[in-house]
């Protein structure tokens, strides 16, 4: 087949080519990443002295629910799966998705969801502002009309992942090249194997989870509502059911970023290969029986924290697994430092003191302390921003020379990488200061004694923010021309993706190359 | 493998996983039922989950405790809430009682409908601290009912419980708090409407437990 693509605008609504609803899906992510920024941008300036002054305290709150929501949903799991669309076909050998109809459903049905769960903002009584958790009875009983949208928002998205992730599995599954073994995928594709096996496990759970809030607030069911004898901790359970392996769900394709970028910039194979897969599967595993972690103070029996105690902070065990891999990959490597590779090692050293903080909440009675404070707010950005946003900043510079068939530009790239690195630390470190000291999160207004770390963080976040938009400028710049990149791009980077012209052509593969 | 085959493995598949997708959002549900069934099974929320499903046998549990153990007080603690938007004053004549474990100990609860319409109200338990909850048993209980109330009236209630001297020791001290709820109308600041038949399944149950 000739390298024939249709044009203009039909050709991105009614496409079934992986590379083109990757292109999509990253495009979507990248537009949700700056609309749930300008959400933290709006929370960052209240924030920047007590009192109230930007927003009134509402507002505040459904700007704290929909930042969550939209990064959640609408920048990391989207951007996840864009790279996935890329390069899941390209790195197994397979000409496109096993499913790609579906594919082309499953990303359309996203912009819809966007636009619904954003429009919410616009109603009678305001959007959400119940936190990305939405607990009931706020969310129930007390939340606004424009909740039954939100809902409909997540059902919808929802659908979109969990077809997206049928799809990773049986092109994954069915589609790979001969020779290409499970033990010889990259550890990308093999991340994405499990994250895919997570979300069909867990996203059906939330779809549940609203759906009972969706007949608890119209058709009069007491799922959770103790007047008709349910109960809201109830709620609490079946959403961190979901709620865990979904922080898994975003942190996995980070890991198989990483693991992709480190070898090729340390010139050497990934220290612990197979480590790495069972390391990722035993996470996944414990994802599922760790739930109640994110709820220690509701009253459990003492077996009960001390259960969820030691089942937390057992996922230590394989996460070490995995940044000692990293370490030992590049212990003794030939390393140089291109954009890539400095936002991998980003990763590594700030995802590690995520971790590590996330080790003191596991321990219940020290999270007595930390909970629903600042210190937890601090905890999740730092696994979050530094980490799974790292990992996908530096996944679009690894391989959008491979994408567009240009290079980008290494010194604003490098410049982006320091910007963000620097002002992520101003805008999140000082959060684990006021949160330790007791600041509570979820509020617009706060105690003046919490005043100059807030101070800091507000334009450690502004710096941040404003530096995404060099991003833009960098991406943009680099689809319209540059450098033009090899086709190996790197110094004998490994994989089949490698292997193609660069940029790659609208189809690949259409023979499966034949795998040593 | 060629496209043919390829294709049926893939429709395979998805045929698979969807099931699995299906029975995960079955299994949200089932959470609930399961949620019930682990609380009651350890004693463990603070709810009277006999109570509300209406296995809640009084003479059962008082059987069982035959002498008073005068070797210690146990301090029980009376709270007495509405839930959102009643129009209703309801307290505990007496806030805090001393009890031998095994004494049957009657205290009042006053309730007064300060509305223009009838209401009919069901009071919910709630036990803390929560593994305490198997240890406080109700001999009679305004609870056990659903209470009407015409416009204006007031009235007051009986509890008549009893400690089980079987309470761990470290327990000194029980909280039992009521909240009143609005049977007919549960949700009177939500504009949404709510079928009276549907919702409060438990109110046919706890009468049922009386009988």
């Amino acid at each position: 087949m000739s390298d024939h693509k249709p044009s203009g605008i039909t050709r991105w609504i009614f496409t079934t080519n992986h590379k083109d609803i990757g292109t999509l899906y990253l495009w979507f992510a990248f537009i949700m990443f700056f609309v749930g920024g300008s959400m933290a941008m709006v929370i960052r300036a209240e924030l920047l002295q007590p009192g109230m002054q930007v927003v009134d305290p509402l507002f505040f709150n459904s700007m704290t629910t929909m930042h969550g929501l939209i990064m959640v949903f609408g920048a990391v799991m989207p951007a996840m799966v864009g790279f996935a669309n890329w390069m899941v076909p390209m790195m197994i050998g397979a000409p496109d998705m096993a499913l790609p109809r579906m594919n082309n459903w499953s990303f359309w049905i996203l912009p819809f969801a966007g636009t619904m769960l954003v429009s919410t903002l616009f109603m009678e009584g305001g959007g959400p502002a119940f936190g990305w958790t939405f607990y009931a009875p706020l969310s129930t009983t007390f939340a606004p009309q424009s909740t039954d949208f939100f809902i409909f928002a997540v059902h919808l998205l929802g659908f979109s992942s969990i077809m997206g992730a049928i799809n990773i599995i049986a092109t994954i599954l069915n589609m790979r090249a001969p020779g290409m073994t499970l033990m010889k995928m990259p550890l990308f594709v093999w991340t994405w194997l499990i994250t895919a096996f997570l979300l069909i496990a867990v996203m059906p759970v939330l779809a549940g989870a609203v759906t009972m809030m969706l007949t608890d607030r119209n058709f009069g069911t007491s799922f959770f509502d103790a007047a008709g004898g349910g109960d809201p901790v109830l709620f609490q359970h079946v959403f961190w059911f979901f709620g865990h392996p979904e922080v898994y769900i975003m942190i996995l394709p980070s890991f198989g970023i990483v693991s992709q970028i480190i070898p090729t910039f340390a010139r050497k194979q990934l220290f612990g290969y197979a480590s790495m897969v069972y390391a990722t599967a035993a996470i996944a595993f414990l994802s599922f029986i760790v739930w109640a972690h994110h709820m220690f103070t509701v009253g459990m029996p003492v077996a009960g924290e001390l259960y969820f105690t030691y089942a937390t902070v057992m996922i230590a065990v394989p996460t070490a697994v995995k940044v000692f891999n990293w370490t030992a990959t590049m212990w003794k490597g030939s390393m140089t430092f291109e954009t890539p590779m400095l936002w991998a090692v980003g990763f590594v050293f700030l995802f590690t003191v995520g971790g590590f903080t996330g080790l003191m909440m596991g321990v219940a009675p020290a999270d007595f302390q930390y909970h629903d404070t600042y210190f937890i707010v601090a905890h999740f950005h730092y696994v979050l921003v530094p980490g799974a946003v790292f990992a996908i900043i530096g996944g679009i510079y690894y391989w959008i020379p491979k994408w567009t068939g240009n290079m980008y530009d290494e010194k604003l790239g490098k410049l982006h990488f320091w910007l963000s690195a620097i002002s992520v630390n101003i805008l999140f470190f000082p959060q684990h200061f006021i949160g330790l000291a007791g600041m509570p999160r979820r509020i617009p207004d706060y105690a003046v004694q919490f005043s100059e770390f807030n101070f800091m963080s507000s334009i450690g976040g502004f710096v941040f923010g404003a530096t995404q938009l060099l991003f833009l400028y960098i991406v943009i710049k680099c689809i319209r021309g540059g450098e033009k990149a090899t086709d190996q791009v790197w110094d004998n980077p490994e994989g089949l993706e490698w292997t193609i012209p660069s940029p790659a052509p609208y189809h690949t593969f259409e023979t499966a190359p034949q795998i040593k | 493998m060629t496209d043919k085959n390829q294709n049926k493995a893939n429709n395979i598949t998805l045929g698979k996983f969807s099931l699995i997708a299906v029975a995960m959002f079955g299994f949200g549900f089932a959470l609930a039922p399961m949620y019930e069934a682990f609380c009651q099974a350890f004693g463990i929320n603070g709810r009277f989950v006999e109570i509300q499903d209406g296995t809640y046998d009084s003479s059962n549990k008082v059987a069982n405790i035959t002498e008073v153990d005068k070797s210690r007080l146990v301090k029980v603690q009376f709270t007495a809430s509405r839930n959102q938007n009643m129009n209703w004053e309801f307290k505990a004549l007496e806030s805090i009682v001393e009890v031998n474990p095994g004494e049957i100990r009657v205290v009042k609860f006053y309730a007064k409908n300060n509305t223009d319409k009838t209401v009919i109200a069901q009071a919910v338990p709630s036990v803390s601290p929560g593994r305490a909850t198997k240890y406080l048993n109700k001999i009679e209980c305004f609870c056990f009912t659903q209470q009407t109330f015409k416009p204006g009236e007031a009235r007051e209630m009986p509890l008549r419980f009893v400690v089980d001297p079987a309470l761990p020791g470290k327990i000194s001290t029980l909280t039992l708090a009521y909240t009143f709820f609005d049977t007919q109308n549960r949700r009177a600041s939500n504009m949404t409407d709510n079928s009276r038949e549907t919702k409060l399944a438990v109110n046919s149950v706890v009468t049922n437990a009386q009988q």
